[in-house]
């Protein structure tokens, strides 16, 4: 699992059918990357649906997030249609899971990505990392707090 | 570990004795059905644990997911400045099978609050702020889902049913 300091690899990854994302896009804006394993978890505490809450705050500190798991672009349209989810999330779907591999975050048993956290600084390097075990939910306050420590910089 | 960011501070509801050994806080959505749920466990709780409770809540409205919540986060801070937040914070759970906009009012006249009065104050920004400061907190606490609690600032991992089971045996 790559760590601080370490360069965020690039990325380009569908967003929806017809729109891409590229992470070297977002140079100059703080980036959170959310790895996790499956859409359509079946309760309130969704850690999707919880930064889905937070977004305002995020924006404050001129931070972008993503959500990233292998389900496909027309998965993902329909979760974030039914949780009425306001951030892309990113189909890590074809190779599948290179992403997440590039991150070293990829379950290579189950298939999936693990459940992991990366906040990206504006020139492109990983500023924290945190590994969850996949049952937990991490929150948001390790993001929030690698956040304030970019702003104080 | 996770731990409850800010401290407990006047601002907070309070419930329960000042020199109880255990304080618990709840994050907590009043439209979140886990939440309901947790609600009359933590009413037994506070029964059968007494003076050495004290129970402090927190408002974490996940207000894209439910739209009622952040409206009823208002009715209890409203309620709160007639000195009625727990009688509105309960009459909201025990109401939560039907929880609609025209229920606050309602909610209100039951509890005894001045209506008027009442309405004005829950169109004020200052209640938005406290909710979003609570929100905010909860948010530096790690609360990764309704309800989350904390015993003796420190986050439990577990919902209030774990809580009452802890609790019996570590009271025994």
């Amino acid at each position: 699992m790559l760590q601080k300091g370490d360069t965020a690899p690039d990325f380009e990854l569908n967003a929806t059918p017809d729109q891409k994302i590229k992470l070297k896009d977002f140079k100059g804006k703080n980036v959170i990357l959310a790895f996790y394993p499956a859409d359509w978890s079946p309760v309130c505490s969704d850690q999707m649906a919880l930064y889905n809450e937070m977004l305002k705050y995020f924006n404050k500190y001129d931070a972008q997030i993503f959500g990233v798991s292998v389900d496909s672009v027309w998965c993902h349209l329909a979760f974030e249609e039914n949780r009425k989810l306001h951030f892309p999330l990113l189909a890590d779907f074809e190779p599948k899971g290179a992403v997440s591999k590039a991150y070293g975050v990829y379950d290579e048993e189950v298939g999936e990505s693990k459940r992991a956290l990366f906040v990206i600084d504006k020139e492109g390097k990983i500023a924290w990392s945190y590994l969850s075990p996949v049952a937990v939910n991490p929150g948001a306050d390790g993001i929030l707090d690698a956040l304030e420590e970019l702003n104080k910089k | 570990m996770s731990v409850l960011k800010p401290e407990i501070n006047s601002q907070d509801h309070i419930q329960g004795d000042d020199s109880a050994s255990i304080t618990i806080v709840e994050f907590g959505d009043y439209q979140c059905p886990y939440c309901g749920d947790a609600y009359p466990i933590m009413k037994e709780i506070e029964e059968t644990f007494g003076h050495q409770i004290r129970f402090v809540f927190r408002h974490f409205p996940l207000a894209n997911a439910h739209e009622f919540a952040f409206p009823a986060a208002i009715a209890a801070e409203a309620a709160g400045l007639q000195n009625k937040f727990w009688e509105m914070h309960d009459a909201l759970y025990e109401n939560q099978y039907r929880l609609n906009a025209e229920l606050f009012d309602e909610l209100a006249e039951t509890i005894g609050l001045d209506l008027e009065q009442f309405q004005k104050d829950s169109a004020s920004e200052e209640i938005k702020t406290i909710i979003e400061d609570n929100f905010d907190s909860g948010m530096r606490s790690g609360v990764n889902g309704t309800p989350s609690f904390y015993v003796n600032g420190t986050k439990f991992d577990g919902g209030a049913t774990d809580l009452y089971q802890i609790l019996k045996e570590s009271t025994e």
